[in-house]
C-alpha cells in the first residue's frame, strides 16, 4: 500500500518530455514554493530583525541579526515560556502514549482476532469517525468538572488512553490486516496467548504505522489550541499554544518582535519533526488521507 | 452460578452433569471471545463514558436551559425554535461559515490537483516539492502560523507593501469587515498540501498503458486528461471535497486567533463553531450552546449524504 506513494515513475515518462517545457514547469514550481514558504521565512526572520527594523521591509534578509527579541519574548509574561514548553510536551508525550497503547489494542482486537460482535462494533468504531466533538464537548466538560480535572493535564490525556482517536485506530487496523495471517495463526496452534501474539509478534511488524501515529498524536497535540483553551484556565498549567495567545493579546501590537521570536519558538518542535519524519508523514497521508 | 453448581452437596448425578456441560459451554464462550473484550476494554470503556453517553446527554441538554449553575430544566423545543427564528447571530455565523466552505474547499482542492498534475512528472526534485507544498498544512493549525497571518493582512503588513510595489493601497483587511472572511480563506487555500498529497497517490494509480494507447490514437494531452485522468481521479476528488468540506465546517482557530476571540468585525469572521462557543463558554448557555451542536451535526449529515447520493453520478469506480 505503501509502495505505490513511493515508487519511481518509469523513465519512459521523463524522456518523453521536452526540455524547454521541463525548465518551465520547474520555474512555475521554484517560483510557487517561494511564494507558500515567504510568509514563514519573513516571521523567522522578523524575529532576529532589530525591533525598528521589522516592518521597514519585506526583505527576507535582516541588515544585522540580533537575538534580543528571544529574550524578551521569554520572559514578556508573568509565566516564562519555559513552563509552557514543559507544559506542552508533558501533555504531547502522554497522549503519544496514550494513542499507541489503546489505539494499537483495540485495533488488534479489531483486525486479529475472533470474537461476537466484532463487526458490530467495528462498524461503530467507524461511526465514531463522523461525530463531531462538538456533539460530546459539554457532556464532557461537565464530567470532568465534576471530577476535579479543569486545570490539570488529565482531561487532555486520559481520553487517548482510552483509544478516543478512532482514526488512528481505523489506521492501525488497515496495517494489521496487510500483516501475514500465517504468523499469528502459526503462533496460535503453538499455544501462544493473544497477548504474547500482539506483544511480540504484532507490535515489532508494526512499527511503520505505530510510528505514524505517535507523529501525528505530538504534532496535533502540540498544535492544539481548542483543547487547553477549554480545560486550562491557570497561567501554571497553560500549553504553548495558549501562552502564545495570551502574549499576544498582552502585548498586542507593542512588541512585535518578542511575538515573532515566541511564535517561531512553537513551530520549531514540529518542523524538525516534519524534517526527519517527512517521508512517513507523507506516506501517512497519501495512504489514510489523515488531515488537520 | 456454574460453580455453585457444582460445589452444591449432595447434587444427584444428573445435575451435576449438567452443571459440568453448562460450565463447559460457558468456558468456550469464554475462551473464545474473552481476549477479543479484554483488547477492546479500554476503547469500550471510552465509547460509552466519553461518546454515547455524552452524546445523549448532549441531546438532553439541548432541550433544556442548562446553566451550569442550576439543574437542567425541561424547556422543550425553546432553543431550536429561537435558533431558527429569533437568533441573528446563529443566522450570521452559519452565513459566515458557509461562504467559508464554498470558496475556500473549490479552491484548495484546484490548486491542489494543479500542484499534483505538475508534479506527477518525474520531475527531478520532486521530493523536495511535495514537502514544501505540504508544510503550511502540518503547521497550519497553530496559534503562530494564524497570529502571522494576522499580521501578513495587517493594514501595515506585508500584502499592502506588496501592493504598493505596485502602486495600489490597500485596506486593513482583518479590520474591515467585506475582507477579513477572505484572508481566513487565503489560509486555508494556503494549506493545500494534504489533498495534494492525496492527488498525487491517486494520480500514481492510473496505468500508465492508458496514456500510451490514447497517445498512439493521436489524443491530444488536454483529451487525455479529461477523458483518462480526470475520471479516474473522481473517487480521489470525492474524498477530498467530503474531508475538506466537513473540516471547514469545523474551523476554529484561526477565526479565533485573528479575531481575538470576538468573531469580529462586525461578525464577520464569527464561524459557527466560534459561536458555539462564546454561547457554552463565555455566556454559559450550555443548553442551547447543546442544540447548536446537534444542528451542526445535522448539517454535516446531511451535507454527507447528500455528497453520498450525488457521487453514484459523477464518480467513477473501476468495477
Amino acid at each position: 500500500m505503501t509502495a505505490s506513494v513511493t515508487a519511481a515513475r518509469p523513465p519512459s515518462d521523463i524522456t518523453k518530455r521536452s526540455l524547454p517545457a521541463t525548465l518551465v514547469i520547474h520555474a512555475l514550481l521554484i517560483a510557487a514554493s517561494l511564494l507558500m514558504l515567504y510568509p514563514l521565512l519573513w516571521m523567522v526572520s522578523a524575529s532576529v530583525r532589530p525591533e525598528n527594523e521589522i516592518f521597514s521591509s519585506t526583505s527576507l534578509i535582516p541588515s544585522s541579526v540580533d537575538f534580543s527579541s528571544y529574550v524578551r519574548g521569554w520572559t514578556g509574561l508573568d509565566i516564562s515560556f519555559g513552563r509552557f514548553f514543559w507544559n506542552s510536551l508533558v501533555i504531547s508525550l502522554l497522549v503519544v502514549a496514550g494513542n499507541v497503547i489503546a489505539c494499537s489494542l483495540t485495533a488488534f482486537a479489531f483486525a486479529r482476532l475472533r470474537f461476537a460482535g466484532r463487526n458490530f462494533w467495528f462498524a461503530i468504531m467507524l461511526g465514531t469517525l463522523m461525530i463531531p466533538y462538538h456533539v460530546t464537548l459539554i457532556p464532557q466538560y461537565v464530567l470532568f468538572l465534576d471530577l476535579g480535572w479543569v486545570n490539570t493535564i488529565l482531561p487532555l490525556v486520559v481520553p487517548k488512553f482510552l483509544a478516543s482517536d478512532a482514526f488512528f485506530i481505523f489506521l492501525m487496523v488497515q496495517f494489521f490486516r496487510g500483516i501475514p495471517r500465517e504468523l499469528d495463526e502459526a503462533a496460535m496452534m503453538d499455544g501462544c496467548s493473544a497477548w504474547r501474539i500482539y506483544w511480540k509478534i504484532m507490535l515489532p511488524l508494526s512499527l511503520p504505522v505505530l510510528a505514524t501515529a505517535a507523529i501525528f498524536s505530538f504534532i496535533w497535540t502540540w498544535d492544539d489550541f481548542f483543547g487547553p483553551l477549554i480545560y486550562l484556565n491557570d497561567m501554571n498549567t497553560y500549553t504553548i499554544q495558549l501562552g502564545l495567545r495570551t502574549f499576544v493579546d498582552s502585548t498586542s501590537a507593542s512588541d512585535w518582535g518578542g511575538l515573532f521570536a515566541m511564535s517561531t519558538l512553537t513551530l520549531v518542535p514540529v518542523f524538525f519533526f516534519f524534517l526527519f519524519f517527512q517521508r512517513l508523514l507523507i506516506e501517512g497521508i497519501a495512504t489514510t488521507g489523515m488531515k488537520r | 452460578m456454574t460453580n455453585a453448581m457444582r460445589t452444591s452437596a449432595g447434587a444427584v448425578t444428573v445435575e451435576r452433569y449438567q452443571g459440568v456441560r453448562a460450565d463447559g459451554r460457558l468456558r468456550r464462550l469464554w475462551n473464545a471471545n474473552a481476549p477479543g473484550y479484554l483488547f477492546l476494554l479500554p476503547w469500550l470503556i471510552g465509547f460509552f463514558g466519553l461518546t454515547l453517553g455524552p452524546a445523549l446527554i448532549s441531546l438532553y441538554l439541548s432541550f433544556t436551559d442548562f446553566d451550569m449553575l442550576r439543574a437542567p430544566g425541561w424547556v422543550g423545543a425553546a432553543n431550536y425554535v429561537r435558533i431558527a427564528t429569533a437568533d441573528p447571530k446563529f443566522a450570521s455565523a452559519m452565513s459566515v461559515t458557509l461562504t467559508y466552505v464554498v470558496l475556500s474547499v473549490p479552491f484548495k482542492l484546484t490548486f491542489a490537483l494543479l500542484v499534483a498534475l505538475a508534479l506527477n512528472r518525474g520531475l527531478r526534485g520532486l521530493p523536495i516539492y511535495r514537502a514544501i507544498f505540504y508544510l503550511p498544512s502540518l503547521l497550519g493549525g497553530s496559534v503562530a502560523i494564524a497570529v502571522l497571518w494576522r499580521q501578513l493582512f495587517a493594514s501595515d503588513g506585508l500584502v499592502n507593501a506588496a501592493l504598493s510595489h505596485f502602486g495600489i493601497v490597500g485596506p486593513s483587511w482583518i479590520s474591515h469587515p467585506s475582507y477579513s472572511i477572505y484572508t481566513l480563506v487565503a489560509l486555508s487555500v494556503w494549506q493545500f498540501g494534504s489533498p495534494m498529497i492525496i492527488f498525487l497517490a491517486g494520480l500514481r494509480q492510473i496505468p500508465q498503458d492508458m496514456y500510451e494507447a490514447a497517445s498512439l490514437d493521436g489524443a491530444s494531452k488536454f483529451r487525455q486528461f479529461y477523458k483518462i485522468t480526470l475520471p479516474l481521479l473522481t473517487p480521489v476528488i470525492f474524498f477530498n471535497a467530503v474531508v475538506q468540506t466537513i473540516d471547514a465546517f469545523k474551523a476554529f482557530t484561526p477565526a479565533f486567533i485573528i479575531s481575538g476571540g470576538t468573531g469580529g468585525p462586525i461578525n464577520s469572521t464569527l464561524f459557527y463553531t466560534l459561536y458555539l462557543y462564546q454561547e457554552a463558554f463565555g455566556n454559559f448557555r450550555m443548553g442551547y450552546a447543546s442544540a447548536l451542536a446537534w444542528i451542526l451535526v445535522v448539517i454535516i449529515a446531511i451535507f454527507t449524504a447528500f455528497s453520498f447520493l450525488t457521487s453514484r453520478y459523477w464518480v467513477h469506480y473501476d468495477d
